[in-house]
């Protein structure tokens, strides 16, 4: 089938069938590679990885490292990290502070904004040919600094980054918005989760975008309870927020994928993070601060999301930005990095960050199971007899509402519909359609009364 | 990681070989429990103040390794930063059967070689405390036919408790930069 090119049919999302072929098959990567990954918008970084004029830090767009980093007006910017010359990467380290990036081939150098501004013996060598203008390092076409955390795509007829989120944007906010209500404020601890794990990128990432029904899966940390109140005698993963709220699953136009949740109206707190009262109390404040900013809108809690296609977030409990980077066709290199008021007292920080590292990553005691999972099914792919047979994604066919009771296509039951618009939008980009095709969108066309 | 210089290098004389004989046992008994799965008699060996350390380790800079290499205990993200509380429930996890990392169990041998006593306190005739430098390497295999190897270093502490040797800190350098492994599911 990918020889005719028909991704569509590939992912069928009228009778909820998925090949299997697309987490397994070469070719259909390298596609992914030159038709999703140079086109969508992904996610660097956060400005608070380099707070200094010059400081850079490793990443990377699809299977490409690239450099973020802050120039000496303290612009950023993300670069290929390859020199122009030869190729060479002109950046060997994970994070740093530098005046210039000078690749160790042949020595050309180049500013923190890119510019070539060192190459050796060029007054005898290439004084009759060279515009130093040209030969800058390869940026990316579109950046945008959302609330301090960086995203970037190599189009640049693409949307703009808030017209590609739509709708997810208000759910994005929950993770990046300080959790008194106020606008951003969230900071990067220092140490970023990267790992390599078996499985096809797509996989991790429709895990997030609203895959509840998976969480039978994680029955050993419920039974064990590893939670902010598990030393308080709290059995679960995670604290119970949500116990009162109505859970949400909302598709977006550009393929995103959330799971976030409604408060009742008179969006009582429920107590958490026990194991330190000083931790609990700030929680408590934060949640009043936030519906007095808010009002209505404060019932609007978070979960969990995918920004199409390939970065996840984690709204509170553990909260972090993810990227599940495509590594070939059965491999993903991941990675993790975790957020927190800037504001909070070291005791929040302290309880937080001890929490996520038992939480999340491949030391994490609920995502080590993930692994496995995602690990098996992406194998399962290869098989000549298996791949004849498509993935079953028939749930909660049908039942949705557009902009009901919030803005976008939602579910208020378990559903795989987030998945079957993520293949949707997939099969799109995968059949480089413009971008007009690629946001198109049951929520998009409808109008509703969203809050 | 500090390194053993000359100054600070223990003389070795009978008192050092036979602590370190005593040491190396309690070592290879550790590691005997683990490999044998039997975790909850190996967290009877634990300090109830015990620290579990493993930094990520970055690619940075000549000269900024000692500041920058690892991440930091006590205020980054690291790979472990555990207590006995979170190892015992890492414990509970394996032993409800349904951790499918570890479902069905890892086979895992630990090798542990290189190891070097420093910091005896309060005396080498009568020690109640001693630093240990030791290198591992474990091999893991699971399921059918995964497997990884992990190469580091590790530096102990160890305390007597009631004539017991304890382990009250391991600090584990593992020697990877983005971690090859899916997980990190067995101890160290």
């Amino acid at each position: 089938m990918a020889e005719k090119d028909n991704y569509s049919g590939m992912v069928d999302g009228i009778n909820g069938l998925i090949d299997r072929q697309i987490f397994a098959n070469e070719k259909i990567y390298s596609i992914e590679l030159e038709r999703v990954f140079t086109r969508s918008w992904l996610l660097i970084g956060h400005e608070t990885q380099i707070p200094n004029n010059g400081d850079f830090i490793s990443s990377r767009m699809g299977a490409e490292s690239v450099i973020l980093c802050r120039d000496p007006n303290r612009k950023i910017h993300v670069f290929l990290n390859t020199c122009t010359h030869r190729g060479m990467k002109v950046c060997l380290y994970d994070e740093g502070n530098t005046a210039t990036f000078t690749c160790p081939f042949h020595a050309w150098s180049f500013a923190t904004d890119g510019k070539l501004v060192g190459v050796p013996h060029e007054k005898d060598l290439y004084s009759k040919s060279l515009d130093k203008e040209k030969w800058s390092l390869i940026e990316v076409a579109q950046m945008y600094n959302y609330k301090g955390s960086i995203w970037a795509t190599w189009d640049k007829s693409a949307p703009n980054f808030i017209e590609y989120l739509g709708g997810a944007k208000d759910h994005l906010d929950l993770a990046l918005d300080s959790l008194d209500g106020s606008e951003g404020g969230t900071e990067v601890f220092g140490g970023v989760h990267k790992w390599i794990s078996p499985c096809n990128w797509k996989v991790p990432a429709e895990n997030f975008c609203g895959d509840s029904y998976h969480n039978v899966s994680h029955i050993s940390v419920d039974m064990v309870g590893i939670g902010p109140s598990a030393g308080s005698g709290e059995k679960g993963r995670r604290d119970n927020e949500l116990v009162d709220a109505q859970h949400l699953w909302i598709s977006f136009p550009g393929g995103h994928g959330i799971h976030s949740a409604m408060k009742p109206a008179n969006n009582e707190y429920i107590e958490a993070y026990k194991d330190n009262p000083i931790v609990e109390e700030y929680y408590r404040h934060c949640y009043k601060e936030r519906e007095l900013k808010l009002g209505e809108r404060a019932r609007i809690v978070p979960f969990v999301g995918t920004i199409f296609p390939n970065t996840s977030f984690h709204g509170r409990q553990p909260r972090a930005l993810c990227s599940w980077h495509p590594n070939g066709p059965q491999s993903s290199q991941i990675s993790r990095f975790f957020l927190v008021d800037k504001a909070a007292p070291k005791e929040v920080k302290d309880l937080v960050r001890r929490y996520y590292m038992r939480y999340a990553g491949p030391a994490g005691m609920t995502e080590q199971d993930d692994m496995e999972n995602w690990n098996q099914a992406t194998a399962s792919c290869n098989g000549a007899i298996a791949r004849r047979f498509p993935f079953n994604y028939q749930q909660s066919m049908g039942d949705y509402k557009i902009n009901d009771p919030v803005p976008g296509m939602v579910s208020t039951q378990m559903t795989e519909e987030n998945a079957r618009q993520f293949y949707k939008c997939w099969a799109s980009y995968m059949e480089s359609q413009d971008w007009g095709k690629i946001m198109s969108h049951p929520a998009q066309t409808a109008t509703g009364n969203g809050i | 990681m500090n390194d053993l210089g000359e100054k600070n290098k223990l003389r070795r004389d009978d008192y050092y070989y036979r602590l370190k004989q005593e040491i190396e046992e309690f070592l290879y008994d550790e590691a005997e429990l683990l490999d044998q799965r039997n975790f909850s008699e190996w967290l009877d060996i634990l300090s109830d103040d015990l620290i579990y350390f493993m930094p990520i380790r970055r690619n940075v800079k000549f000269g900024t390794h000692n500041e920058k290499e690892n991440t930091r205990e006590g205020y980054d993200i690291s790979w472990f930063e555990e207590d006995k509380w979170t190892l015992s429930k890492r414990i509970d996890q394996i032993h409800t059967g349904k951790h499918w990392a570890e479902e069905p169990l890892s086979r895992v041998s630990r090798m542990i070689t290189n190891i070097q006593l420093q910091n005896v306190k309060p005396t080498m005739q009568e020690p109640c405390e001693v630093g240990i430098k030791s290198r591992f390497l474990i091999y893991q295999n699971r399921s059918e036919n995964e497997c990884n190897t992990f190469y580091g270093k590790r530096s102990d502490i160890l305390r007597l408790e009631t004539g017991v040797w304890k382990l009250i800190r391991r600090e584990i350098i593992l020697d990877q930069n983005i971690l090859m492994a899916k997980n990190l599911s067995i101890f160290f």
